[in-house]
């Protein structure tokens, strides 16, 4: 944090503070609309600047008991005038709008930190249902923090006392009077989400107006009162020119998706059966009717992939979504796409398993899954974006190879890029690649399984053209014309066409780049979202003199050609993994090298801090 | 383009039964009712005025599942089970094409049994035809969830202890518009019941009783046999009295909430006094009705029990889309880019 301009307003104005990040933390009831202030904070930030990162923390019950520690909902923010990558390990501030907020979110907040409680949310009962034996604002057990008491809910209620509204309905938008007293305290103008509100609540102009009024009332109550004696001021972070918006990993995959089926000039098709994390590109893609994009929300997941399948074989990209437990049902279905080799696009946004596990927290535990959860020898291609916003490169990435290979692929994304948001600088349409589709029309040469002699696909040839027809399935086939063979060479040879095919993507994906020195020392190898961290834990290792280089893979299967010679380069390899080191597994596998891990999965992100203890251990 | 529904384009060239024949040996047991299903099949394409690149067969795991190899159309192999949802997906996205289920009992009751509950109930332009021969065949004669209770396999020695389901009341259950029944042993019954349920506009389910002569022969023999037929079994026709036996004098007759066989000239009973048999009409308690009369207590029905109009979900799929174009213009990504709110960094 850097200090200083003080501006000199006199002594009753509060200072104003420049500071070059700050992360907050809105946590509350879920009734109590904390995603929406967290998003609302997000914007603004993003309209004004800053570089930002959010992650939201939703509570697996979808009805928890109000004011219970289950029902706690929260949205972190990390907003800052650098590059960041992460959305903060520790909130600067917490904004607790119940004890049972309070309860579960304060173990995060470093000592020292701004906490700012709704005190009228103290009652017996409210601390009863949180578990205190005491009441925390009294018995002093907040003393090593900043904490401002606030009278939230009975500052809106006086602020909205003329509104006409219900007191259900007035108590509702004390959620916006926090976010005015946070828009105060860092300085942000309210237009971003006075727009937004009016929008929002078009239809309903007396809650627009109220949502409106208590938003004011909170940043007024900043400025007026004396309870805060200084405010904060993040100045504008210095980015790529350019359109930006800020975008969750889902929103930006499905936008991915959809961009990938107008490059490729083909439908897309999406069968999905509805599973946290996942469920929000379904809602996305069903939104996107005029853009041709049909959605099947199937009877299970297995119909979901099998309708995806169908799909494809028509000529359609023929894709499908899911978590965990549902790609394992889907496992089946995704060996019959091998062995047809057909197009398909399998996401999965892994959440903590096993089983059931933990839907709404992030874990990378599927790696193997997607490599090997399968019956016989049945590789697919595995693609994993980096961030929330790489999440709509990758999704294309994910279908140029699908169509280009006839394989399926694995897009494999977490809740945590899934949920999480980053501002995405809008790309220019017009200059992204063309994905060419050839489908098979010459009856005269077609055969269902000759080769491309490059990338070793078999012809698309797909029903509608004449003189084609043709028979596919789940049982072995002849070599060329794919008819039913169990003729043991030629599975043999079929068992190794299949696997060179996926083998050879390798000359087609960029090789690994590495970032910091070009040999020796240590190198960190990541996968997937622990990107942010990762590089944030390296360059800070860096700052203090260690020899420390990163490299993270977007492409698991199969790897980068370079890999296995990068890995050599480097005394030390450190794989950090949220799962017990998968990614590590095969890279030990493959290229005998003796790389570390870093393994904790806890169902939440690592903290920077995380790694570079790890990172102290071992540079 | 050519429509899924046959209207002919000029000079497109008239196809014959041999040109559903392909080139894959046939490899049933010799006898097996399934022989039957694929001629009848491969001799009711050519009628249906439809190009043949336009049809596809898909089906999943059995002995019936092999039936895609043996037509020279596009067709699949799927897995077990899977095939309604397999054909779902090209429906849906592929309106045009014509796509038939082949399936069996095990395939569609048992393992797949959720996924043919829910294409029934979507009501998906395609046809779903299930041989029923109450056995497991390809996987050498365990009992099938459609064989009668205390049935004796190499699975339940001493007999099965789960009752049976019934296809045809399972579909109408699922919402199903149009049910059908017909039996390998009656090539000509089979060829118009396959004609009905191609001119289906929706979901079409055709249960077939077919032989397996290996594991589970003559499970339908006792009224499908040629000299016994008219007296057990009772063709289904749409606007007649529900009348069977050789002599045309035994019908079914509604008491209270039951049917019951009555003989015409007997008590003063006329044909006035049958069920007349309507397959369109909207409530489906005769249909249900029908579907679990069964031998010895009743002649057992086929044909077209039930055949009403709903709204397919391809249809309405297509119709959304194109609805949504029509309001909101053809989709432009870059207008999609930059959804919610922007901003520039100079
Ligand atoms: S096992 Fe039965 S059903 Fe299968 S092919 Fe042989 S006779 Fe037909």
């Amino acid at each position: 944090m850097t200090t200083l301009t003080k501006e000199s307003q006199g002594p009753e104005h509060p200072e104003l503070l420049e500071l070059d990040r700050v992360t907050i933390r809105f946590a509350g009831d879920s009734g109590d609309g904390m995603q929406l202030a967290g998003t609302q904070f997000t914007k603004t930030s993003a309209v004004v600047g800053n570089d930002i990162s959010t992650f939201p923390d939703i509570p697996a019950e979808i009805r928890a008991p109000q004011g219970s520690l289950p029902g706690v909902s929260g949205f972190q923010v990390s907003f800052a005038s650098t590059e960041i990558y992460t959305p903060g390990d520790a909130p600067d501030v917490l904004v607790a709008m119940n004890p049972a907020a309070l309860k579960t979110n304060l173990a995060d907040l470093p000592r020292g930190g701004i906490l700012v409680v709704n005190e009228d949310e103290f009652t017996e009962t409210n601390l009863r249902k949180a578990t205190y034996a005491s009441n925390p604002l009294e018995d002093g057990s907040l003393r090593s923090y900043r904490t401002f008491r606030v009278p939230i809910s009975t500052l809106n209620a006086r602020a909205l006392e003329d509104s006409g509204l219900t007191a259900v309905q007035v108590d509702r938008c004390k959620n916006m009077f926090a976010l005015g007293l946070m828009f105060w305290l860092y300085s942000r103008p309210l237009d971003t989400t006075v727009h937004w509100i009016t929008e929002k609540f078009g239809k309903n102009p007396g809650v627009a107006a109220a949502n409106i009024k208590t938003l004011k009332a909170g940043y007024a109550f900043g400025e007026t009162t004396e309870m805060f004696a200084t405010h904060y001021h993040v100045p504008k972070a210095k980015q790529k020119p350019g359109l930006y918006r800020n975008i969750t990993g889902n929103e930006a995959t499905a936008l991915g998706f959809v961009t990938a089926s107008k490059l490729a000039g083909r439908q897309l098709f999406y069968g999905s059966y509805p599973i946290t994390p996942a469920s929000d590109v379904l809602h996305e893609l069903a939104r996107f009717k005029n853009f041709g994009v049909k959605t099947f929300q199937a009877e299970d997941e297995i119909a979901a992939v099998g309708a995806a399948i169908g799909a494809s074989f028509g000529g359609s990209l023929g894709l499908t979504g899911t978590s965990g437990p549902g790609l394992a049902l889907k496992s089946e279905a995704i060996g019959l796409a091998v062995m047809l080799e057909l197009p398909l696009v399998v996401m999965d946004v892994q959440r903590a398993g096993p089983s059931t596990g933990m839907p709404t927290k992030t874990e990378q535990g599927d790696l193997l899954q997607c490599m090997f959860g399968r019956n016989g020898e049945s590789p697919v291609a595995v693609v994993a974006p980096a961030t929330s916003s790489d999440c709509f490169n990758m999704a294309i990435e994910a279908w140029r190879i699908a169509i280009k290979y006839r394989t399926p692929v694995v897009f494999l994304s977490d809740g945590y890029l899934g949920m999480g948001s980053e501002p995405w600088l809008v790309p220019d349409y017009d200059s992204l690649p063309k994905i060419p589709v050839v489908f098979a029309s010459d009856p005269a040469t077609y055969k269902p399984y000759a080769r491309d002699p490059e990338t070793l696909a078999p012809p698309w040839a797909i029903p509608g053209t004449p003189d084609l027809e043709h028979r596919v399935g789940g049982l072995e086939k002849a070599d060329i014309t794919g008819n039913v063979s169990y003729d043991p060479a030629n599975h043999d040879k079929m068992v190794h066409l299949r696997a060179e095919k996926v083998a050879r993507i390798a000359q087609d994906i960029p090789e690994l780049v590495v970032d910091g020195d070009e040999r020796g020392g240590l190198l960190v190898l990541g996968w997937g979202s622990t990107y942010g961290v990762i590089m944030t834990a390296v360059q800070r290792a860096r700052a203090q003199g260690k020899r420390v280089s990163m490299a993270h893979l977007r492409y698991l299967n199969p790897f980068p050609r370079n890999l296995g010679e990068v890995l050599t380069r480097y005394d030390k390899v450190l794989i950090p993994e949220i799962n017990l080191g998968q990614l590590r597994l095969l890279v030990r596998g493959t290229f005998l090298v003796d790389a570390v891990g870093f393994n904790k999965v806890a169902g939440r992100p690592f903290t920077i801090r995380d790694i570079e203890e790890r990172i102290g251990e071992l540079a | 383009m050519v429509t899924a529904n046959g209207d002919k384009k000029d000079g497109v060239q008239v196809l014959s039964r041999k040109d559903f024949v392909s080139d894959q040996e046939v490899r049933w047991c010799p006898g097996c009712g399934d022989y039957s299903i694929l001629a009848q099949t491969q001799k009711v394409m050519p009628e249906l005025g439809i190009p043949r690149e336009n049809i596809v067969f898909i089906s999943g795991i059995g002995c019936s599942s092999r039936l895609p190899y043996y037509m020279d159309t596009y067709g699949m192999h799927s897995i077990h089970g899977r095939a309604p949802t397999i054909a779902s997906g090209l429906k849906a996205s592929r309106p045009e094409l014509s796509v038939w289920v082949v399936t069996g009992d095990g395939d569609a009751l048992s393992i797949g049994g959720n996924h043919l509950l829910h294409v029934l109930r979507r009501n998906i332009d395609l046809q779903i035809i299930l041989h029923n021969n109450q056995i497991y065949g390809l996987t050498k004669g365990q009992y099938s969830p459609t064989s009668e209770l205390g049935k004796r396999t190499k699975s339940s020695p001493v007999g099965t202890i789960d009752a049976p389901l019934h296809p045809l009341t399972v579909a109408l259950g699922a919402e199903a518009t149009f049910v059908a029944r017909t039996v390998d042993v009656d090539p000509h019954h089979m060829v118009g019941v396959l004609e009905r349920a191609y001119q289906h506009h929706g979901s079409a389910f055709c249960e077939v009783y077919q032989n397996c002569n290996i594991y589970n022969d003559g499970a339908f023999a006792d009224f499908t046999a040629k000299e016994v037929r008219a007296d057990r079994m009772l063709f289904l026709e749409h606007g007649k009295p529900m009348i069977f036996g050789k002599e045309r004098n035994k019908g079914i007759r509604i008491n209270g909430l039951q049917p019951e066989v009555v003989e015409i000239g007997v008590d003063g009973i006329t044909e006035a006094d049958l069920l007349v048999h309507d397959e369109t009409r909207p409530d489906p308690t005769i249909a249900f009705m029908l579907s679990r009369m069964s031998y010895p207590d009743f002649p057992v029905p086929i044909g077209v029990i039930r055949a009403v109009q709903r709204p397919t979900y391809d249809d309405l799929m297509t119709a959304q889309i194109e609805h949504a174009v029509a309001v909101e213009g053809e989709g432009d990504l870059r207008t999609l880019f930059t959804e919610g709110d922007t901003w520039v960094v100079e």
